[in-house]
């Protein structure tokens, strides 16, 4: 089991009469990569300024590594943080900036060198000592602002969204990078992002906040797999989610047909919410499902067809392989183990309020 | 500690140096010589002196501000497009004057203007009758728009250079003529820099005084002498208070009626 | 056409800065005159050059216009940076309320801020070198705000936030991090402080006590006097004087750029 590293217990925060955070609780774990995802204005990024000392919480407290750090200030605390727009010092050389935090801690000329030189090749970007920050692409600019925080050794390290300024196939390289550098240096990453691709792709665990609440806690195929409620369904990827009823174990109604599913415990005739992914939905020949429909729209994505399919009064978003022109009839057929089945939240209060584990 | 403290001298200094001296001003302004409270001074506009040479000042003002307008806006339109754009070299020479002392400028028409000076000679060269060109309005106004016109030209460039060139294609490209996109695009964008070169060429026109004295004498009378003349030659500072609270209205009722035109980014007023 | 059109507008410009300089041209002519005439040429001479650095009356009015310039400039400068941080902390609505006061004086027509503040010395004190340095200082604020302000305004500031999660104390960060970035703001606000101050006559004629004059106030008495050709060779000297000052700014600037090119190209 390994340790808890940084650790929030009943974080309350407000700017003016806005309250961004609610009694948040969260815990990462050494040596974990933690994902917060959601979508801007959720209270990700307020979570980490809280965590990297920048703002105070109103009430409740910040642990790290067993002390409280509530009131320590940023340069007090044993984590660096990766700013969005990459914060370097721009009257300052690439070399300048990586000693930045060195020269504070008062660390002999010669060791700063050795860690400039080794920080810079960490990054690939050897031989860029001498440069000016304003004469590097963006790419390069992110890469310098990871070498800074390194140098310094944190036990944590913070990013916010550090690859939201760049365009597509650099931010993927940039993933793989990141997860290369977290295997090589051993230590926490406390990573922020609304990119849920990004967050799939890179994280040990992933917590999906919606309005200063955390929706779900967990690695990415439980968030992708078996969406708590109906917020992350939507955010997590394209979902048909559909009112349905729980006639009983293993039984749905959905749109006044029956469908088995695997979920049990929900009671008998319970209104439930209904998650069926669109690559989940399968088309047949008509009358070969379990209800029929017409395709509506049809559009080429590369990897697959996205269709919309009207049946029994419900757009069914479906992702397949196969071709269906517009207009043609199908059928639609879901096996049991695709069909996710959460509850209804029983007031407005709920929708945003975590299911606790 | 917060940081706020640092404002205090700031504030302090406001206080003591530019609100205080208002209400001097105010104070002088609404009370006669024995000290009790009257409205005379401000009623005294009513003087045909005083709103005579009320009257002259904005006339003035507003010649010199249209002039400035008139020669400074193409001057302006031709540098921001000139391979120079944005470089600084060649609108500098054009706001350089601004730098010299503004006596030495007024000397320096002085010696062009003169009875005895370089136009008057150059007319005598040529066989023709001399001119009196000093000590008139004419010349307070040559003198003004000389002062003032780097004032003019210099925000009207600066607005003309932040036009993105994107936008004048964009408008190329939507099918109008250049003429359309001068009048259409070009204009309106330009206004702000127009505005705060009305403002800044407009103000300090309409106080002018040491212009009418030394290119006019005696001859033009403006507001700003008459006030100069009731603190350092008559020595009635009531009523030299009482006018410049008339003028301090008057100048906040035209910057009021300039920036309901201005847009925002019209207060960057100066540079 | 085209190219007619481009002969007048190269010519409106030439006429525009022919008009622009041929005073200050005459008055450069006229410092080497041999004759007190403006028209005739009585031969080159140095000599209203010599006169000029014997005449006490000048030379106090250059060291009284130096000295209050720079002290102004100083004092307005300290005072506007310090203003300027404290304000990054207020409320926009706050700041804009700060801003306008020192906006005031610049707005105002130049006679009735030189007025107001006589009125107060008058009042309360006397008229003398203070109340010119005060008058000045006064002047030279809003130039500062206007200055530095936008500075900490386009501050990205998670440079400061950066600069402490490295480490360091908010001094330290303030220091080693916002100055570098401000520093530019606080000289050309200096700059322009100090020249506003050095061309201002209005508000120094009303603040100055007696037997004191700066340069402005010196060449207005002259200007009513009538000619003294001292006065063309001083306008030349301060003329001369400025042109190397901004050729040494833009000469310093332009450097500067040329390095940053030079690292963009490497």
């Amino acid at each position: 089991m390994k340790n808890k590293l940084v650790e929030l217990v009943n974080v309350s925060k407000s700017f003016g009469s806005t309250k961004v955070l609610d009694e948040l609780c969260l815990e990462v774990k050494e040596n974990e990569f933690l994902t917060l995802l959601g979508p801007s204005g959720c209270g990700k990024t307020t979570t980490l300024r809280i965590i990297g000392g920048f703002e105070k919480p109103d009430s409740g407290k910040v642990f790290f590594d067993g002390a409280d750090i509530t009131n320590v200030p940023a340069n007090k605390r044993n984590l660096n943080t990766v700013f969005q727009k990459y914060a370097l010092f721009g009257h300052m050389t690439i070399e300048e900036n990586i000693a930045f935090g060195l020269k504070i801690k008062n660390k002999s000329d010669s060791y700063i060198k050795d860690k400039i030189k080794y920080a810079l090749k960490l990054v690939n970007l050897e031989g860029f000592e001498k440069r000016k920050p304003t004469s590097l692409s963006g790419g390069q600019q992110q890469r310098i602002a990871i070498a800074r925080a390194i140098v310094n050794e944190p036990k944590v390290l913070l990013l916010d969204e550090p690859l939201g300024a760049l365009d597509l196939k650099l931010r993927q390289d940039m993933q793989y990078e990141l997860m290369r550098l977290k295997e090589e240096l051993g230590i926490t990453f406390i990573y922020i992002t609304h990119d849920q691709e990004e967050a799939l792709t890179m994280s040990d665990k992933i917590i999906v906040m919606n309005k200063g609440y955390i929706q779900q806690m967990g690695t990415p195929e439980d968030i992708y797999n078996e969406p708590e409620n109906a917020f992350v369904a939507d955010f997590i990827g394209d979902s048909n989610i559909i009112d349905g009823i729980m006639l009983e174990d293993r039984l749905v109604e959905i749109l006044g047909t029956k469908f088995e599913c695997v979920d049990e415990g929900f009671g008998r005739n319970r209104p439930v919410d209904v998650v069926i992914r669109p690559e989940d939905v399968v088309l047949g020949e008509e009358g070969q499902g379990i209800l029929d429909g017409v395709v509506t729209s049809l559009i080429f994505k590369g990897v697959h067809y996205e269709m919309e399919v009207e049946a029994n009064g419900y757009e069914w978003l479906v992702h397949s392989t196969n071709c269906h022109p517009v207009g043609s009839k199908v059928s639609i057929s879901v096996i049991p183990f695709n069909i996710q089945i959460m509850h209804k939240p029983e007031s407005e209060d709920e929708k945003a309020v975590t299911i606790d584990e | 500690m917060s940081r706020k403290v640092l404002t205090t001298p700031y504030i302090v200094w406001g206080a003591a140096f530019i609100i205080l001296p208002l209400f001097m001003v105010l104070y002088y302004g609404c009370t006669g010589s024995d000290g009790s409270f009257t409205l005379s001074n401000i009623t005294a506009m009513a003087d045909s002196v005083h709103y005579k040479a009320f009257w002259n000042s904005v006339w003035i003002a507003l010649a010199s501000t249209l002039i400035c307008l008139v020669i400074s806006y193409p001057l302006a339109y031709i540098l921001s497009k000139g391979k120079h754009r944005g470089s600084g070299i060649v609108i500098m020479l054009f706001i350089l004057p601004m730098w010299i002392n503004f006596l030495l400028r007024v000397l320096a028409l002085q010696v062009i203007l003169s009875k005895t000076g370089i136009l008057n000679a150059i007319l005598g060269f040529f066989g023709l009758p001399l001119q009196k060109l000093m000590y008139t309005k004419g010349a307070v106004l040559v003198g003004m728009v000389y002062d003032y016109i780097p004032f003019m030209i210099l925000p009207i460039y600066n607005a003309l250079c932040k036009i993105d060139k994107d936008v004048i294609e964009a408008a190329h490209d939507l099918g109008a003529s250049a003429r359309v996109t001068f009048q259409k695009i070009i204009i309106p964008l330009s206004l702000p820099g127009v505005i705060s070169g009305i403002i800044m060429v407009f103000i300090p026109s309409i106080s002018e005084f040491v212009v009418a004295d030394i290119l006019g004498g005696s001859k033009v009378l403006l507001f700003g002498n008459v006030i100069d003349q009731e603190f350092n030659v008559a020595n009635n500072w009531n009523l030299g208070s009482g006018l410049s609270i008339v003028l301090m209205i008057f100048i906040f009722i035209s910057m009021a009626i300039m920036n309901r035109h201005a847009s925002e980014e019209g207060d960057n007023m100066l540079w | 056409m085209v190219k007619a059109k481009s002969f007048i507008e190269k010519f409106y410009v030439a006429f525009i800065g022919f008009l622009l300089y041929a005073p200050l041209l005459v008055l450069f002519v006229c410092s080497f005159n041999d004759s007190k005439s403006r028209t005739v040429w009585g031969g080159f001479t140095l000599h209203w050059y010599t006169d000029l650095f014997q005449n006490e009356e000048v030379l106090s009015a250059v060291r009284t216009s130096l000295l209050l310039t720079t002290l102004a400039a100083l004092i307005a400068t300290l005072i506007g940076t310090l203003a300027c941080i404290g304000m990054t902390a207020m409320k926009l609505r706050f700041q804009k309320v700060m801003e306008g006061l020192s906006n005031i004086p610049l707005l105002n027509a130049d006679i009735v801020t030189g007025v107001a503040i006589m009125l107060l010395f008058v009042h309360f004190m006397s008229l003398g070198f203070t109340s010119m340095l005060i008058a000045h200082v006064t002047l030279g604020l809003p130039y500062i705000i206007l200055n530095v302000m936008p500075r900490f305004q386009q501050l990205d500031k998670n440079v400061y936030e950066a600069a402490q999660d490295l480490g360091a104390s908010a001094v330290y960060a303030f220091v080693k991090v916002v100055l570098p970035e401000i520093i530019p703001g606080i000289l050309s606000g200096f700059f322009f402080a100090f020249t506003v101050s050095m061309d201002d006559f209005v508000v120094t004629y009303f603040t100055k006590g007696a037997g004191i004059n700066t340069i402005s106030t010196m060449l207005y008495q002259q200007l009513r006097r009538g000619i003294n050709p001292q006065m063309y060779a001083l306008s030349t000297l301060l003329f001369l004087t400025i042109l190397i000052l901004l050729g040494l700014i833009n000469h310093m600037s332009a450097t500067k750029q040329k390095k940053a090119d030079r690292e963009e190209n490497r």
